[in-house]
């Protein structure tokens, strides 16, 4: 192995710029130094927020020991599919400096569009839910280019959204305000588990592709003469990925196995991940929730990006509408309505996202709807009522901003 | 068009004649020329309301004239967007700097002209942009600019204000600008950032670029301009080369009272 060294301007302390091999310890280091350079710039990371679920699922252990068996937290999983799905859609739209109030009823009227395609006209089961998401499109594009063209604020926009899309809902359920699905592969979205091999050969497979990626990001940055990470700092981030999901794997096998929608969850995170990490179109989202006025004047097309974000958030809705008519094997006038909406926002927020738009990463809505379903699971287990649960969850929202808030000005503080 | 004397060689890189521009009954600019050099910083003078910023805005594109000609590289020029004078390599960095903060540097310098690779069936916005590429030559050209930043790869939120300055200039550098106009560069900056933009100005001029420094600070002015001109009430009252003046007789034409230098006011 050859060292090259690599000059930048001003390296930062810390890093090694000549690392090929190293000892296993600063390879550590290296990584650490990274953690720590971007905490220094207020960037909490993941952490506070995996600190206090830590925290909440040891409270709930404490107090019923049932709460951490797998067949809990495998129920867990399933109980935040349609809240998860949503919050990932409350990011994308929160990045980009707007907000969707519209979802949870989008939600439910596409859980109608669905219940209606499949029970009353007897769809295919596939093209009914392909069609159901392009509905969410549909709603989306409206939606966005209301708010766009004739420059009314999302807030107002998606409210008069939520009330309208209701009564859609309403219209489509008809007198009895309820339908059931019975369909097989719908019900099969949340009540079905993976095989111990599938499960774990989709481990093997995503441990290889993430390995594959750190190694070819790593080869791109070394060729363009850039700091890159140590080999053995790629091994531990690897087996890292790796330990974690085979505990979890074997974990859920306690029980049924893992759940379908887990995997569907999971899919659907790294697929927007990649788009709003990995794509000119990510980067524009980031530039336009930053300062839509120097994407404008960089030459972005910023209505053309913002309404792409409201089609794309509302078709994630119905997606969730998809989800929520497999969890209750029907649809009803409930169904999207109730707390979901906010708990859907309530999961991005507890995430990190921000509010202001420009901050915030895919997976802070599943940390978050783990945190919500957790406090609300826990709370079911230990037999206490709704008050609780949302009063809880309010507290918990609370704290998390608070947390955001505090980094937020040692950031500001640092830059002046 | 009036005539004006100056020691640089050749043809002005870019030139206004006859400039004129009102709004309403109000009179912003009457019959005012404008010529940049290659290889030079020209200062752009005047009070509040002498139309300095009005003249900014129709080189960058912002505002068209009512009158008067555009020239660019000795040949006329229709400049009637910014993107028509960024195109021809004439990059205006404004007061706010138009950069996103919660980007990082080498995102800022790219923002939408990002490289990518293309991923054929694909729309360009789905596209990968090549971040390494990108980080690689970002580094060069700050590199070249002498601009030392504590990393290319934090949010700009995090950066000092004569930092973000210097990136805000760099990328006018970067997209191989030729002409960079500068507004107020330094209007909220202290001691220390303000001689650190002024560096990398003296840098854009060495490296022969011509550079447009709009500024109330005579100061600033008189350390890196070298030659200044003067608008007085929409009316280009005085050019100045550097080296044969005093802030005495800047002032003095930019109020009006040509014998402020001997201490007499009109």
């Amino acid at each position: 192995m050859t060292t090259k060294m690599t000059k930048q301007n001003d390296p930062v302390p810390g890093i090694e710029r000549d690392s090929t091999v190293r000892s296993w310890a600063s390879s550590i280091q290296q990584l650490w130094n990274r953690a720590y350079l971007r905490f220094t710039q207020g960037e909490l990371g993941p952490w506070p927020i995996l600190i206090g679920l830590v925290v909440i699922w040891l409270f709930f252990q404490s107090q019923d020991q049932h709460f951490l068996m797998a067949r809990n937290l495998s129920n867990l999983v399933l109980q935040i599919g349609v809240v998860g799905t949503l919050a990932m859609g409350v990011v994308l739209v929160l990045l980009v400096g707007e907000i969707d109030l519209s979802l949870g009823a989008v939600s439910g009227v596409c859980a109608g569009v669905l219940g209606v395609l499949v029970t009353t006209n007897h769809w295919n089961s596939w093209i009914a839910i392909v069609c159901t998401v392009l509905v969410g499109v549909a709603i989306g594009l409206l939606q966005g280019g209301v708010t766009v063209y004739i420059g009314i604020p999302s807030f107002i926009v998606t409210l008069a959204g939520l009330l309208a899309w209701e009564g859609v809902q309403l219209i489509l359920l008809g007198d009895v305000g309820e339908l059931q699905v019975q369909d097989n592969l719908i019900e099969k979205i949340s009540s079905s588990y993976l095989t111990p091999t599938l499960s774990l050969g989709l481990v093997g497979l995503a441990i290889v592709i993430y390995a594959i990626n750190l190694w070819m990001r790593r080869a791109s940055r070394r060729r363009a003469g850039l700091e890159f990470l140590t080999i053995r700092a790629l091994v531990i981030r690897v087996v890292i990925l790796a330990v974690v999901l085979i505990a979890l794997v074997e974990f859920l096998n306690a029980y049924f196995g893992v759940p379908t929608i887990l995997v569907i969850l999971l899919v659907l995170a790294v697929a927007l991940t990649l788009l709003t990490t990995g794509t000119i179109f990510g980067r524009y989202i980031y530039a336009i929730g930053g300062n839509a006025e120097a994407a404008r004047r960089a030459g972005i097309r910023v209505s053309t990006v913002r309404i792409a974000v409201f089609a794309l958030t509302s078709a994630i809705a119905a997606f969730g509408g998809v989800i929520s008519v497999s969890r209750a094997f029907a649809v009803s006038t409930g169904t999207g309505g109730g707390t979901l909406l906010l708990d859907a926002i309530a999961a991005a927020v507890i995430g990190g996202t921000s509010l202001f738009g420009g901050r915030g990463q895919i997976y802070q809505a599943l940390l978050g709807a783990l945190v919500i379903g957790s406090v609300q699971n826990g709370l079911d287990l230990l037999g206490q009522p709704s008050s609780t649960k949302d009063i809880a969850t309010g507290i918990i929202l609370v704290i998390a901003v608070s947390i955001d808030a505090i980094s937020r000005r040692r950031r500001q503080a640092k830059g002046v | 068009m009036s005539t004006f004397q100056h020691t640089l060689q050749g043809q002005p890189w870019l030139a206004l004649q006859g400039i004129s521009k009102r709004f309403g009954s109000i009179v912003a600019l009457d019959d005012v020329d404008f010529e940049a050099y290659a290889g030079e910083v020209v200062a752009l003078v005047g009070d509040n309301g002498a139309g300095k910023s009005t003249l900014a805005k129709i080189i960058a594109g912002t505002y068209q004239a009512d009158e008067g000609l555009y020239f660019f590289e000795g040949k006329q020029v229709k400049v009637s967007s910014p993107q028509d004078a960024n195109a021809l390599g004439i990059a205006t960095v404004y007061q706010d700097l138009a950069l996103c903060d919660n980007l990082d540097v080498v995102a800022n310098l790219y923002l939408g002209r990002e490289p990518s690779k293309t991923v054929f069936p694909l729309p360009h916005l789905l596209h990968r942009p090549l971040e390494d590429e990108m980080e690689r030559r970002a580094g060069e050209v700050l590199r070249s600019l002498s601009v030392t930043l504590p990393s290319l790869r934090h949010p700009v939120v995090t950066l000092s204000g004569g930092q973000r300055q210097s990136v805000a200039v760099s990328r006018a550098v970067l997209w191989g600008s030729k002409v960079v106009l500068l507004d107020e560069p330094t209007a909220s900056l202290g001691v220390e950032q303000t001689a650190m933009v002024l560096r990398l100005i003296v840098q854009l001029r060495e490296r022969g670029l011509a550079v447009v420094l709009i500024s109330h600070n005579l100061s600033d002015v008189f350390t890196v301009a070298d030659r200044i001109i003067v608008l007085r009430l929409g009316r280009r009252v005085g050019t100045y080369m550097r080296s044969q003046t005093t802030p005495d007789q800047v002032v003095a034409a930019i109020t009006g009272s040509s014998t402020l230098s001997s201490g007499v006011m009109e």
